[in-house]
């Protein structure tokens, strides 16, 4: 506890954009078969220190096979809440679930270079406090920490609906499930807020039988993958309205609401539409009758190829879809950033205005046919993947994992974990730093990505712009 | 013995435990000041409630008369033990996050009643009802009663304007001319001051009720 809250708190996104600029990355180390333990990787990423774009530190966990994917602060701006009274908590603590074992990792990161495991969740008490499994996402909010899970209970976690739990914000103990009623929610995936309005939005994957041992293309080609959204009174923890995206709409990733509360609004990431294997953004918004509305904003098309070129999953498409896996808002609502990771190829979005993004900016790294080197000249493996935005929005990091089993039924002679960083120009546009570039160790993979202090997908306001 | 309720009622409105960063949220959310002016009000009319619900069962209490030092040193013991249940359990009342951002009054009221701000004030009330009865000598009981009953209103009432525009100045400083930075550098942690302060305050009730004053 401190006598003062948290520098890194602030009160708005516009303050955050002005805070100093972020000295360490904390980016998951995967080993995609289990061989070696997964880990956390602490990246230096001030410019002027003589380390600067390398691996200055790595918390290698004890055990093997916990799948680590995305993660999350203790604690973040949404501690100066009015309401809560949890403004002198610390932001010290990763948040680190395994996707694959459902054990969960709580990291000390006060001192980065010294990062260490500061307590361990295991399965078992996961699943005897909220009838779930595999933990993903996890943002802090009013009432602790909250983890989204991709299973339900049972051996293949179908036993059940998926859902979220509450945890302790202090002691880490888990409290039990969020959910009083879920609505016809049944899948899960990512989810985020509007403190102050006091909504939440929730999105779907597919069950883990449909991704643990890779995409089951039947059941995609018959859309049977998540295709709704979610909208919740938060603290009534009642689904209150249900989007079906429409089913074509295979796997509503991404949920990301505009940073600034006074605003209703956000979007979501399809990773691919069936019908024509492009991927598409859709804003969603509460219209004047208090009603939610979602519409695609945003489409992206697939590539034509040569079957040779294509992996066995997509050879009788003759095609590489684009696949919108991961996407992030920068905190002044302006750019939206969108991984495509099949065709290697980040865009950057106008959204100043939601209803009709723009594109701004594009960059070429990897991808299945185009495998585009770093400016560099070497290799990027697999696509552009997990992306997160400097608070001030100047510079765009992002890794290329997606997911282990995944990864090698679309990019099956790949291997290797980078981690790479583009500039934002003062117009927008985009351009890869030719000297940014973190291999990760061999026999690792990289995932999400984390900045010391806040990011753009990590932090929930309280109070509006002014 | 005023000064100390208009002074409690400072402490309480500079404390954001309180609620002012509430009615700055409320202001910018709906982008005029009127809505701060409107939450500042909606959270005082919650904490006077909060006063009333602790100081009205003393207010009866205190008419007993051949109790009274009886009643203001158990008053100072449940104070102190308030204060030392803080000290201890420094862990924040969850069930505050699950009330809707809008519900400011409900909200004022839970945060003071969770904080023990209404007991506070009990040892100071029972001083005034005390100087008050040595004045009038010894009145029939209803009279008493009643005189308490209408000094636990204006002790209450007092108290929750002293905090009102203490807590109005900081929120309007803030919204009007600071900005959204000081929120955070004028938000200090009061909670260990606060549980001190019960026990400081019970602690002189029981002293008082003893020395006769």
């Amino acid at each position: 506890m401190n006598v003062r809250p948290d520098p890194t708190f602030h009160a708005t996104a516009q303050l955050a954009m002005q805070a100093p600029m972020e000295n360490y990355g904390f980016t998951v180390m995967l080993s995609p078969d289990g061989a070696d333990s997964d880990g956390i990787a602490v990246v230096d990423l001030n410019s002027s220190s003589d380390t600067y774009g390398q691996i200055v530190h790595q918390v290698i966990v004890p055990t093997k096979g916990d799948e680590f994917h995305h993660f999350g602060w203790n604690a973040c701006s949404s501690s100066l809440s009015p309401l809560t009274g949890h403004a002198f908590l610390e932001r010290r603590y990763l948040v680190v679930p395994g996707i694959r074992s459902s054990r969960i990792y709580i990291i000390d990161v006060k001192d980065p270079l010294k990062a260490k495991i500061h307590k361990t969740i295991e399965p078992e008490e996961l699943f005897e406090k909220t009838g779930y499994s595999r933990p993903h996402t996890i943002h802090c909010g009013p009432e602790g920490i909250y983890v989204s899970t991709l299973g339900g209970g049972g051996k293949d976690g179908t036993d059940g609906p998926p859902g979220i739990f509450i945890m302790d914000c202090e002691t880490f103990e888990i409290i039990g499930q969020y959910e009083m009623d879920r609505g016809e929610q049944d899948k899960h995936y990512d989810f985020w807020w509007n403190l102050p309005q006091d909504y939440m939005v929730s999105s779907e994957w597919g069950l883990p039988p449909q991704f643990e041992n890779g995409v089951v293309a039947e059941d995609l080609l018959s859309n049977k993958y998540g295709h709704k959204i979610h909208f919740w009174d938060l603290r009534k923890r009642k689904n209150i309205q249900t989007i079906d995206l429409g089913e074509n709409h295979q796997m509503a990733l991404e949920i990301r609401p505009a940073h600034d509360p006074k605003k209703s609004y956000g979007f979501c990431g399809v990773v691919v539409d069936t019908t024509n294997l492009q991927g598409a953004i859709f804003t969603w918004w509460r219209d004047d009758d208090g009603k939610w509305q979602a519409k695609k904003t945003i489409t992206i098309d697939p590539h034509p190829a040569d079957p040779d070129d294509l992996p066995e999953l997509l050879k009788g498409f003759s095609a590489v879809p684009p696949l919108v896996t991961d996407i992030d808002l920068s905190l002044d609502d302006k750019y939206l950033y969108v991984a495509c990771w099949g065709i290697g190829e980040m865009h950057q979005y106008d959204v100043s205005d939601p209803m009709n993004p723009v594109l701004a900016g594009k960059v070429e790294v990897g991808g299945i046919v185009k495998d585009t080197k770093h400016p560099n000249g070497k290799d990027f493996a697999f696509g552009p993947q997990m992306v997160e935005i400097s608070r001030d929005g100047k510079r765009v990091y992002w890794t290329n994992s997606l997911y282990s089993t995944w990864d090698d039924q679309f990019y099956p002679d790949d291997e290797g974990g980078q981690m790479v960083m583009a500039r934002v120009g003062d117009d927008g546009g985009l351009e890869l730093d030719k000297d940014f570039y973190v291999d990760f160790p061999k026999g690792y993979r990289s995932h999400q990505i984390r900045l010391e202090g806040g990011d753009c997908s990590t932090d929930s306001f309280c109070y509006p712009n002014v | 013995m005023w000064w100390a309720v208009v002074i409690s009622g400072i402490y309480h409105g500079v404390n954001p435990g309180m609620g002012w960063p509430l009615a700055v949220s409320a202001g910018l959310m709906q982008q005029r000041a009127k809505a701060l002016a409107v939450a500042l009000l909606m959270m005082a009319a919650g904490h006077l409630v909060a006063m009333l619900v602790i100081l009205l069962p003393f207010s009866l209490m205190v008419a007993l008369y051949e109790w009274e030092t009886e009643v203001r040193i158990g008053a100072g013991a449940i104070v102190v033990a308030m204060g030392c249940y803080l000290l201890i359990n420094r862990r924040h009342p969850k069930f505050l996050a699950r009330v809707h951002p809008a519900r400011l009054m409900l909200w004022s009221f839970l945060a003071a009643m969770a904080h023990g701000a209404g007991l506070m004030l009990v040892p100071i009330y029972l001083q005034l009802c005390n100087v008050d009865t040595l004045d009038t000598g010894h009145q029939a009981a209803n009279l008493l009663m009643r005189g308490n009953i209408t000094m636990a209103f204006y002790v209450a009432l007092v108290h929750t304007v002293a905090m009102t525009i203490a807590g109005g100045i900081i929120a309007a400083l803030i919204y009007f001319y600071l900005g959204l930075k000081f929120l955070s550098r004028t938000w200090f942690n009061l909670d260990l001051v606060w549980a001190v302060s019960l026990i400081i305050v019970g602690t002189f009730g029981i002293y008082a009720a003893y020395t006769g004053h």
